[in-house]
C-alpha cells in the first residue's frame, strides 16, 4: 500500500512540471459538475471524512492528494455511491451532481454509477477476453449498436488499441499491469460516462505505464471530467488542473478523521499554498 | 471385483449393459433398466438441485444480511450430516405420501405431455427418489458454490458495479463466469453422490425393473439394486451379476469424475486463469 514517506517535491520541480500543462480557463467560465456541501462519510459510528465542501468542474482533471488515512479514497468513492456496498456506511451532507443530490436514498446508485465511472487502484480486468472486457458493459447496458466500433474507439482512447488489436480474443489477464489498467480505463469510458473517478490508478504501475495513463487523461479531458486520487504529488502536479489537499485531523478520545484543507488551482497549491499544512505536505516536510 | 463378477460376465458379456431383464428365478440378468434408472434419477435430481443450490449460495453471499448468513449456512451444512437412511425413512413416511397425493397429480395434469410426468402410480416411485437425492446433494453443491462465490475478488465485483450495472447483471456477467469451472465441478460431484447413493434410494424408489420414463412410477438404480438384493441373493449367478452391477457403477463414477476434471481444466484454460 501507500508508503508514508512521500517523495519530496521541491517547489522548483513542481513549477517546472507546471509549465507542461495548458493554462486553465478562468474559474468563472468553468462549468460546475459536482457541488459538494458539508459531506461527512461515516463507517458505523466512525467518521472517515468530515465537512468536505468543494466544487468539481467539468472537463478538468481534479486531483485529491493527502497522506494515507486522510479519507481521500473514501471521499472519491462517495461520488459514485461505491461505498454503499460497505455495510454500515452512510453519508451526511449533499453531493449535487448536475444539480441532483445523489446522496438521497431515492436515487438509484446503479444509475449514478452509470454516469460516473470508476477506475480502481489495482487493475481489475474481468476474466474475459480483451474484447469482452470492453464489450460486456456495453452489451449489458444496451449499447449494442456498432459494438466493434465502440470497442475499438474505447481502446484507442485508452491508448491500448495498437498493442492489442491483433489479439482481442486473448484473456484480459494476459496483459501486463499497465495494459490491464488501460483496459480498465477503456472499459470505463466505453459506456460513455460523464465523469471518470480514478482511485490511485497508477499506484501499482511502473513509470512508463503511469505516464501513458497520465497522457490519456490529458487527451481525454475534453470529453470527460476526471477526479483522481493520488499519493504521488508529482503526478498531481503533472495531470491536475485543480488540486484538493486532504489532511488528518484529530479530536478528543483518539478520534481521527480526514478533512479538506485546501482546494485551489494546482499551480497555486504547489507553489503558493495558503495553508501551512499544505505547504508542509507539498514541500515534503510532512506526510 | 472382475473376479467376483466373472460368472456373470462370461454368461452375459457386454450385452448385460443393454439387457433390461432382471429375473433371479429364471437366472436372467441385465443392467439396462438400472443404468437407465440411475441416469434418470440422478440427472433430474441434479437439474433440480443446481438452480436451488445456486440460489442458496447467491442468497448467502450477496443478499442475506450477516445475521441470517451464519444460521442458514449452518442449517444447509447440517443437512449434509443427516444419515441417508434417516432421509430415506422420512421419504417413505412423509415425503412419499405428500408427493403422491398432493404434488404428482398436479404435475401430471399440468405437464402430462412430458413423458416424465405420467400417470401417478405408487407412493414409492422414482420421483420420491429424485426429491430425496436432491435434498442429499443440495448441501454439498450449495456449500461449495458458496465458497466459490465468496472467492470472487471484491475488486472484480466493484469493477462491474462501477460500470453502472445492477447487482444481478454483475452476478451473471462476472461472478458466474469467474466461478464457472468450480461450480461445474461441484455439480458433477453432486451428480457422483446421487449416482452412488444406495440406501435412501432403495427405501423410496419401489424396486421396479424395466425402462420407462414416467417418474411417478417405481424404478431402480444400480446402487439401490445392489444394496437391496445382495444379502438375499439366491444363486451364484445373481451374486456375480450384482457384482457386475457394482463394476458398472464404479466405471460410471470414474467417468463422471474424469469428465468433471476435464471441464474444470478446460474452463480454467479458457479464462487464462492461473490463480
Amino acid at each position: 500500500m501507500t508508503v508514508e514517506s512521500q517523495p519530496s517535491v521541491s517547489l522548483e520541480t513542481a513549477i517546472k512540471v507546471e509549465t507542461r500543462r495548458q493554462p486553465m480557463p478562468p474559474r468563472e467560465r468553468l462549468e460546475q459538475i459536482f457541488d459538494i456541501q458539508d459531506l461527512d462519510a461515516i463507517y458505523g459510528s466512525k467518521a472517515a471524512v468530515k465537512g468536505v465542501t468543494m466544487e468539481v468542474y467539468k472537463n478538468l482533471v481534479t486531483a485529491i492528494i493527502g497522506p494515507s488515512g486522510c479519507g481521500k479514497s473514501t471521499f472519491i468513492r462517495c461520488l459514485n455511491r461505491m461505498n454503499d456496498l460497505i455495510p454500515g456506511f452512510r453519508m451526511n451532507g449533499s453531493i449535487r451532481f448536475q444539480g441532483e443530490d445523489i446522496t438521497a436514498s431515492s436515487v438509484d446508485p446503479v444509475a449514478v454509477r452509470r454516469t460516473i465511472g470508476m477506475v480502481f487502484q489495482r487493475p481489475n480486468p474481468f476474466p474475459k477476453s480483451i474484447y469482452d472486457n470492453v464489450a460486456w458493459g456495453l452489451r449489458v447496458l444496451g449499447m449494442k449498436d456498432n459494438l466493434d466500433e465502440r470497442v475499438e474507439r474505447a481502446l484507442t482512447q485508452a491508448a491500448l488499441w495498437d498493442e492489442v488489436k491483433d489479439r482481442l480474443k486473448a484473456s484480459g489477464l494476459s496483459l501486463s499491469g499497465g495494459q490491464q489498467q488501460r483496459l480498465c480505463i477503456a472499459r470505463a469510458i466505453a459506456v460513455e460516462p460523464d465523469v471518470v473517478l480514478m482511485d490511485e490508478p497508477a499506484s501499482a504501475l511502473d513509470p512508463i505505464a503511469t505516464q501513458a495513463i497520465e497522457q490519456l487523461m490529458h487527451d481525454l479531458k475534453s470529453e470527460y471530467s476526471f477526479v483522481i486520487v493520488t499519493h504521488n504529488m508529482q503526478q498531481a502536479a503533472r495531470v491536475a488542473d485543480m488540486t484538493a489537499f486532504f489532511s488528518i485531523s484529530t479530536g478528543g478520545e483518539g478520534q481521527r478523521w480526514g478533512e479538506l484543507v485546501e482546494y485551489d488551482a494546482t499551480e497555486k497549491i504547489f507553489t503558493n499554498p495558503s495553508d501551512q499544512r499544505t505547504e508542509d505536505y507539498v514541500t515534503g516536510r510532512f506526510g | 471385483m472382475i473376479d467376483g463378477a466373472r460368472p456373470s460376465i462370461s454368461k452375459f458379456g457386454l450385452g448385460f449393459l443393454a439387457h433390461d431383464v432382471w429375473n433371479p428365478v429364471l437366472n436372467q440378468f441385465g443392467a439396462a433398466s438400472f443404468l437407465f434408472g440411475t441416469a434418470l434419477t440422478s440427472l433430474v435430481a441434479l437439474a433440480l438441485a443446481a438452480p436451488l443450490s445456486m440460489g442458496i449460495a447467491l442468497f448467502l453471499t450477496e443478499l442475506a444480511p450477516k445475521w441470517i448468513q451464519a444460521p442458514v449456512t449452518a442449517l444447509v451444512e447440517t443437512l449434509a450430516a443427516i444419515p441417508s437412511v434417516v432421509i430415506g425413512l422420512w421419504g417413505i413416511l412423509v415425503l412419499g405420501p405428500v408427493l403422491r397425493n398432493d404434488i404428482e397429480p398436479g404435475l401430471h395434469s399440468a405437464l402430462g405431455w412430458i413423458p416424465l410426468f405420467g400417470q401417478p402410480q405408487t407412493g414409492s416411485n422414482m420421483f420420491t427418489a429424485v426429491i430425496v437425492l436432491t435434498i442429499m446433494i443440495l448441501p454439498i453443491v450449495s456449500s461449495i458454490s458458496r465458497e466459490l462465490f465468496l472467492g470472487v475478488p471484491n475488486e472484480l465485483k466493484e469493477g462491474a458495479l462501477g460500470l453502472g450495472v445492477t447487482r444481478w447483471e454483475m452476478v451473471r456477467g462476472v461472478m458466474f463466469p469467474y466461478a464457472r469451472g468450480g461450480v461445474a465441478a461441484a455439480m458433477i460431484l453432486g451428480l457422483g453422490r446421487a449416482v452412488g447413493e444406495a440406501i435412501a434410494v432403495t427405501q423410496v424408489i419401489g424396486g421396479f425393473v424395466g425402462i420407462q420414463w414416467n417418474l411417478f412410477n417405481a424404478g431402480d438404480t444400480l446402487a439401490s439394486r445392489i444394496a437391496a438384493e445382495y444379502q438375499g441373493a439366491v444363486s451364484n449367478l445373481q451374486v456375480a451379476s450384482l457384482i457386475y452391477l457394482a463394476l458398472i457403477l464404479l466405471v460410471f463414477s470414474l467417468i463422471v469424475n474424469i469428465v468433471a476434471q476435464v471441464i474444470v481444466r478446460r474452463v480454467a484454460r479458457k479464462q487464462g486463469l492461473t490463480r
